[in-house]
């Protein structure tokens, strides 16, 4: 009987495992971000150099945080997806890479919102929201590169293979362009790196990063679940399913 | 094709997803020296892809294979060396000749390349007077016998053949299908599929798949 | 090693039997750097600033041209698959087909180059220092791009993708190899940058071919 549904045991699995740690992931993100946000945005103390505007970082450090995390994320998905040949990674990487694009964007146009105030104007290319932008291009590759293929296997491995080489290069390209931004250095000086931070700063800051972190969890479940429904949608299991009343928040 | 070498082809518990459809589970055979193994079924049923995965082109998505009790994904494994494999693609470079595609050819299998058997197996194909033509150029038939002249240039214990009759005319279909049988006869194995029927006297295994609608 | 340079062979009497296509991508590359003084104005002071970058950029741009031919033939007319199977190791026989291809597209680009560096008024030393980085750069560029052309080699998409995955991956290349002609300009030395690119091109050397030979496999399905 198990012999005869291995090859497809495992993604009915992972769809029940992401169904019961979806509650998990979305609620208290809610409570986080809710408390986070408030407190970040009205309550926290001002920063005395920079006054309210400052208050971006709530919502820019936790992302810019995510978008790297998620696709180290994507690339151990598709090193463990390659060495053992397990699929449902491949479907993870699909899963995670648009919601780090998301992250991604949030931190690129956070950083233009704060650089406003701050340098007169929506956009410079300063070290971080270069590196930023082109992670942005890296994650929109994987995307694309996934679409492309008809047959999903195929195209895991693909997103696999680049997840794996775009991780090598990315702290390459870090540091190289931060190299390029000290060459052509211009007045602009990075708030970004090390925000000098108290501690009743550094609290809001703490919970959004976790509450962005257990956000980017939900969804990446919700995500992955529909992906393995689309793709699996002729099993058994898969068809009582979607026949029962119930969708999926088991 | 040495007869003390156990050149049997094993397959165990294979399985094949392709674009989401399960087209086949937990799937075992076993092929002998001196046997043929045909895979019948109707369009879309899996037999290229059961056919590549024997070949080593594709990765199944369970399962095992093993020639002479090896694993042919083992690095000692000789299957590579022991297998001619011809598919629905031509397998040559267009833009080179019939001469110098096999010449490469019998350089990448290790071989001395010698023109002058080069030339004597395109003769017995029909292909007099081009040799030093572009395949390109050349016309389905001529092409399909340019890339079946591997058989007849490099030995090799087992043939897995998709679709070998395609394209030749009643005389190609005969040439082939009488050095199908005595490579059979001497020992060596073939894998293959076709729509039409084989007209061969040697004992012939059939494997049938069928539609899987899970 | 007979099978390496059985593919060598092969892969350059066939780079040859194209009607000279593999010439299109350095006429591109000209093209784009004809097109930057025609946009931006000819004065020879802002050429001479802009043009280490913009002739970067029309050589990735070409490069990019000329990487989509790399597996495409061979893919539709089955001989990779015949590559796959061959008793050789695939790792070599990728390197053996780059080789060939970066051979191919980079002795023109590197002819070319002179003009392209009259075109936009660089200075003897800025030339030798893009000469510099054109022969360590570009089989850089050509390595790790085979990985992705072999993953999409299938695939019937345009070139856009494949600049998609790319161009990201190359943007290290591209800021050290500019840097290092703009400070042949200030007549500073500019080894660091190429032991920098130098580096990248030995890490590729040792790693891409196996990357490749797997994405030649993952084309195959």
């Amino acid at each position: 009987m198990w012999k005869w549904l291995h090859p497809y045991a495992k993604t009915e699995e992972t769809y029940a495992l992401c169904g019961r740690l979806y509650p998990w992931f979305l609620w208290p993100a809610i409570a986080l971000l809710a408390v986070g946000t408030v407190w970040g945005l009205a309550f926290a103390p001002a920063d005395y150099q920079q006054g309210d505007s400052f208050r971006i970082i709530y919502i820019h450090v936790p992302g810019a945080m995510l978008s790297m995390g998620l696709y180290a994320g994507m690339a151990i998905l598709g090193f463990i997806g390659l060495v053992w040949q397990i699929r449902t990674c491949y479907m993870g990487i699909a899963a995670i890479a648009p919601v780090g694009a998301m992250m991604t964007f949030i931190a690129l146009f956070t950083g233009a919102v704060w650089g406003k105030p701050m340098w007169g104007t929506w956009w410079v290319w300063d070290a971080r929201l270069t590196s930023e932008l082109i992670l942005l291009f890296l994650y929109l590759g994987v995307i694309a590169l996934y679409g492309a293929f008809d047959d999903k296997i195929q195209a895991g491995k693909a997103v696999a293979v680049m997840s794996l080489v775009g991780v090598i290069n990315l702290p390459i390209i870090h540091y190289s362009v931060y190299w390029w931004n000290t060459l052509h250095q211009g007045a602009t000086i990075s708030k970004f790196d090390n925000p000098s931070i108290s501690s009743d700063m550094l609290w809001p800051l703490l919970l959004n990063i976790l509450g962005f972190g257990l956000v980017a969890g939900a969804l990446a479940c919700r995500r992955l679940q529909n992906e393995i429904l689309t793709r699996e949608m002729r099993r058994p299991w898969a068809q009582t399913l979607l026949l029962s009343n119930e969708t999926g928040a088991k | 094709m040495s007869g003390d070498k156990l050149t049997q082809l094993k397959a165990q518990e294979l399985a094949c997803i392709k674009r989401d459809k399960l087209l086949f589970n937990d799937l075992a055979l076993q092929v002998e020296p001196g046997e043929m193994l045909v895979v019948a079924g109707p369009n879309g049923v899996g037999k290229t892809s059961l056919l590549r995965i024997l070949a080593g082109l594709s990765a199944p998505e369970d399962g095992a294979i093993f020639w002479n009790d090896v694993s042919i994904d083992n690095i000692d494994s000789t299957f590579r060396q022991d297998l001619i494999y011809i598919g629905h693609k031509l397998g040559f470079s267009i833009n080179l000749t019939a001469i110098e595609n096999l010449r490469f050819w019998m350089q990448q299998r290790g071989q001395v390349p010698s023109e002058q058997s080069i030339i004597e197996v395109l003769d017995e194909l029909a292909l007099v007077g081009m040799e030093d033509v572009l395949v390109r150029q050349m016309s389905a038939g001529q092409q399909r016998r340019v890339a079946l002249a591997r058989l007849w240039l490099t030995p090799a214990a087992i043939w897995i053949l998709d679709e070998p009759l395609t394209a030749l005319d009643k005389w190609g279909i005969n040439l082939l299908q009488q050095k199908m049988i005595s490579h059979v006869q001497a020992g060596g194995i073939i894998i293959s599929t076709s729509h039409q029927h084989f007209a061969v006297d040697i004992p012939v295994r059939t494997l049938a798949l069928e539609p899987n609608w899970l | 090693m007979t099978v390496f340079w059985s593919v060598f062979r092969r892969d350059w009497l066939l780079a040859f039997r194209q009607n000279a296509e593999f010439l299109q991508p350095v006429l591109f590359c000209l093209l784009v750097v004809t097109m930057f003084p025609l946009g931006i104005g000819p004065s020879p002071a802002t050429l001479q600033k802009v043009g280490p970058g913009i002739i970067w950029v029309a050589a990735l741009l070409s490069s990019l041209l000329a990487l989509e031919k790399l597996f495409k033939q061979d893919f539709l007319d089955g001989s990779l698959e015949q590559l796959v199977l061959t008793p050789g190791s695939l790792p070599m026989l990728a390197l053996a087909k780059v080789l060939v291809h970066w051979l191919v597209s980079t002795l023109p680009l590197l002819i070319l180059s002179p003009v392209l560096a009259l075109f936009l008024n660089l200075t003897w030393d800025m030339y030798w220092a893009l000469l510099c980085t054109l022969v360590l750069g570009t089989p850089l560029m050509s390595l790790i791009g085979a990985i992705a052309v072999a993953l999409t080699a299938g695939l019937n998409k345009g070139g856009t993708l494949l600049g998609l995955l790319l161009l990201p991956v190359y943007i290290p290349l591209l800021i050290f190899a500019t840097s290092a002609v703009e400070s042949a300009s200030l007549g500073i030395p500019f080894t660091g940058q190429l032991a920098i690119i130098g580096a990248m091109l030995l890490f590729a050397i040792a790693l891409t071919p196996y990357a490749v030979a797997y994405a030649i496999k993952v084309s195959q399905n």
